[in-house]
């Protein structure tokens, strides 16, 4: 560096740590030399929040969130906003695409035991992260104010006036009316552009999180419990390498591999056959007129499925919305539900990988039953998968601490 | 690792039972939005026959015009009805309530019903009329049971009857045939309609080439800009490996 | 491994081809997000040229059109009105239309106009926006003998003649914005679009 580029940069560095943060979190964070493919979705999920919010704002410069002018308003963008077609692709396309990478991101963590010890935190953050995700894809879906929109809205916001006592006011209270209306669709574009701020401010203490306690790898060990020195330091842990430029340079390379195939669906595939882009939500919405079909955006369906799999009780469907939420919620006990002595499944028994297998299998097979019409048989489907769902959470206290596991090694493999 | 890819599929296997299956066969629209003359002969036939009572309120005159490679004197004389203007939405001047007592119904927009039914159940439904005395103007169709729209188009077409399938209970309309040709030939009017239906599903989504052409460029640079990261990833992680 | 020295010039050209490769994918990239801030297809429309049928209006008469939002006058100038305006000259501030902003090339003329007879002017006062009074009238009363006809900003006084040229000694600092226009046929003017000097 020049003279004056440090003079500059000491400057600088009086009065605000910048070396030091690029030192401690990009330059001289070390991070496992192991990782592998499923690391990608971590800063894929950080890009595509990114692209949300810059289209996002765009988008709001043209649309409107009244009733009356808000599904004329996105026709408006699509063909009279020079590109504004591209922008909306581009916003509907990442909503899907956001879900697809948090998903694949979430099942990194359970591949490699990234809830465990010291850990826990860090994933309890990420969990919240998946809630403000949905909130925000659930506010966002009502403002094209198609048909699926409404309906959608409305079967969902009626599951608030299943809670016993205080339902119908809370329902009321949620949407500002006595129906889907208005008033629900200019609050919830509010909250829309609200939550995406948050997710940010929480992605950073996410990041903060990880920093602390240092990123895991496929091999599920503490590269910081392993040997010190390395390269490039004598304190570092053997096993790691600096963040900056191995893995910054590897990550560019997922980005780009990532925005082929984001292109590919933007260009050539929009609507993804009607999954993306809803063929309802093509026609403006009629209070009058229900759907012949009704089904949430298919990153909700495999909770749908769950909620319409349990029968009403006591005449009443709060059962299926407890069951709903709780299929969501119990995401945050796995830390503690996971008695294994090992952390990753490539150390693991026979029994666990199994029950990862079929609780992946049940996660997508509740997706595809959650986007079709209701009948006996996919009721039955339903239910048969949702306690195979559960089942993964709620028996791995006693099959991950019978399963007969693998002796870890000391330093990372491959 | 096999044996639990095999026990994965067989608990996988009975969904398919579950697949969704609803409404009459369609028929194959074979749009082609390349097909400028299609296009300009559909966009011809809406305004003459549909665009009386079904507006396209979110398409421009001049954006058509444009796209389908229409001068504009062109646009005026054939197109352009009362005093609208070439920078004009296309909408008319069919009044809701009008609609509700003429019809029971307000009568759609079209501009985006190719993207909510399918080009294919558009192309169906135009052919799929029927006679039914029952009904008040004396049309029912295959795949829109119970429509209220007149079949604006029988003069061209002819009269259809319709086809029954005989099963447990009443019989069920499958299917129509051609009984008394109208002013045009069936394959005639085949063309006709399927230009109508080309030039609608352009104005679902009339940036649907454009959007194509586009995708090409994309991904041919970001073919180049992986090739180049790719090897820069590999030379750095030289020093890892 | 080899030499440190070749390893670095390798990186540094990948890493330079790669940040150029990038940032002309960015700049392509943010193409769309700058020119969605155009006006859209719908301002256009509404900006669109709109056309003033003159064929009825009398001599002496002003006629209002709106285009983009603004009012837009059509004056018939009667013959009298025409050769009074170079008396006019010596109280004005720009009576060769020196200031091209103000009118186009083909309207830099004595009348201001492509036909001698008719006036097409932006009804708005080149001092703050007002939209000033047609007085056709010469020498009334309140703007003295020497008034041959003009316009008289009721805001803060400021005066026009029949070409739409400002007097010295007012607050508006130049003259009436002469907006593109032709002539569709001898009676049909389109006001916001020149299609070849008529």
């Amino acid at each position: 560096m020049s003279a004056e580029k440090t003079e500059n940069l000491s400057w600088i560095d009086k009065r605000f740590p910048l070396t030091e943060t690029w030192k401690g979190h990009l330059a001289e964070y070390y991070a496992p030399k192991n990782l592998n493919f499923w690391s990608f979705f971590g800063s894929l999920a950080i890009l595509t929040l990114l692209i949300q919010i810059v289209t996002g704002i765009w988008l709001a410069m043209n649309y409107k969130p009244d009733a009356a002018l808000a599904f004329a308003s996105v026709e408006y963008i699509m063909r009279d906003v020079d590109w504004g077609w591209l922008i909306r692709y581009m916003h509907s396309t990442g909503a899907s695409m956001f879900f697809i990478v948090i998903y694949l991101h979430m099942f990194r963590a359970l591949l490699w035991g990234s809830y465990r010890k010291p850990r826990e935190l860090l994933w309890i953050i990420g969990v919240i992260i998946y809630l403000a995700m949905m909130a925000t894809a659930f506010f966002g879906y009502l403002l094209p104010w198609g048909q699926m929109s409404y309906w959608g809205a409305q079967v969902i916001v009626n599951l608030f006036a299943a809670v016993p006592v205080v339902g119908d006011d809370l329902s009321v209270w949620v949407r500002g009316d006595y129906v889907i209306s208005d008033a629900t669709l200019n609050r919830f574009f509010a909250f829309h552009f609200l939550l995406p701020f948050i997710l940010a401010a929480l992605v950073f203490i996410h990041i903060v999180a990880l920093h602390h306690v240092g990123s895991n790898n496929p091999d599920g060990i503490e590269i910081k419990d392993g040997p010190k020195g390395n390269r490039w330091s004598p304190k570092a842990p053997a096993d790691g390498i600096p963040f900056h430029p191995y893995y910054t340079v590897k990550d560019f390379m997922g980005v780009v591999v990532f925005l082929a195939l984001f292109s590919l669906i933007m260009f050539y595939a929009p609507t993804m056959g009607g999954i993306f882009l809803e063929a309802p939500n093509f026609q403006p919405a009629n209070p009058m007129l229900t759907p012949p079909h009704i089904a949430p955006v298919w990153y909700f369906t495999p909770y749908y499925a769950m909620l319409r799999a349990v029968p009403p009780m006591w005449g009443s469907q709060f059962p299926g919305v407890v069951v709903m939420f709780g299929a969501i919620l119990i995401f945050f006990v796995l830390p503690w539900l996971d008695r294994s002595p090992v952390k990753s499944i490539r150390y693991k028994g026979p029994v666990f990988k199994v029950a990862l297998a079929i609780f992946a299998v049940s996660f997508v097979v509740l997706a595809w039953l959650g986007m079709q019409p209701a009948s006996d048989l996919s009721t039955l489907l339903s239910q048969i998968f949702t306690v195979l769902y559960f089942a993964f959470f709620l028996l791995m206290p006693i099959y991950s601490s019978l399963d007969k596991t693998k002796p870890v090694p000391e330093r990372v493999t491959a | 690792m096999r044996k639990l890819i095999i026990a994965a599929l067989l608990l996988l296997s009975p969904t398919v039972l579950v697949a969704n299956t609803g409404g009459p066969a369609l028929l194959d629209a074979d749009i082609d939005l390349r097909d400028q003359a299609s296009l300009q002969r559909g966009a011809k036939y809406f305004v003459n026959y549909c665009m009386g009572c079904h507006s396209l309120q979110y398409m421009r005159y001049n954006r058509l015009a444009q796209d389908l490679g229409i001068d504009e004197i062109t646009l005026r004389e054939n197109l352009l009805f009362g005093d609208a203007k070439p920078g004009d939405l296309m909408e008319n001047a069919m009044r809701p309530q009008d609609a509700l007592k003429w019809f029971g119904t307000a009568v759609p927009d079209l501009t985006l019903v190719t993207r909510w039914r399918s080009s294919d159940w558009v192309y169906t439904y135009l052919k799929s009329f029927y006679v039914d005395p029952t009904r008040p103007y004396g049309v029912n169709n295959v795949v829109f049971p119970l429509v209220g729209m007149p079949h604006g188009l029988s003069n061209l077409q002819g009269i259809q009857e319709p086809v029954f399938a005989h099963g447990h209970g009443e019989p069920v309309v499958v299917g129509v045939k051609l009984v008394k040709e109208g002013t045009l030939s069936a394959k005639e009017y085949d063309t006709m309609v399927r230009d109508i239906t080309n030039f609608l599903t352009y104005a679902g989504e009339p940036m649907q080439l454009e959007r194509q052409r586009l995708g090409v460029y994309v991904l041919l640079f970001l073919s180049v800009l992986f090739i180049i990261a790719y090897l820069m990833k590999k030379e750095f992680w030289k020093d890892i490996h | 491994m080899s030499a440190e020295g070749v390893n670095n010039m390798r990186r540094r050209v990948l890493v330079a081809a790669t940040s150029v490769i990038g940032a002309v994918g960015a700049g392509y990239a943010l193409v769309p997000f700058v020119a969605s801030m155009n006006p859209s297809a719908r301002a256009r429309a509404a900006g669109a040229p709109v056309e003033a049928d003159v064929s009825k209006l009398e001599p002496g008469a002003l006629l209002r059109v709106k285009w983009r939002g603004k009012p837009v006058w059509v004056v018939h100038r009667t013959p009298e009105m025409i050769t009074a305006l170079a008396t006019n000259d010596p109280k004005l501030v720009d009576p060769q239309s020196a200031v091209e902003s103000q009118q186009p090339a083909y309207c830099q003329n004595p009348t201001r106009s492509i036909k001698p007879e008719y006036l097409v002017a932006i009804g708005i006062c080149t001092h703050l926006g007002c939209s000033p009074t047609y007085r056709p009238e010469f020498g009334p009363d309140d703007l003295g003998a020497d008034w041959k006809g003009g316009f008289h900003c009721p805001c803060h006084g400021s005066r026009f003649d029949l070409a739409a040229r400002v007097f010295k000694n007012v607050p508006a600092p130049t003259n009436l914005v002469i907006p593109k226009h032709t002539y569709l046929n001898a009676t049909t003017i389109l006001i916001g679009e020149d299609r070849g000097a008529a």
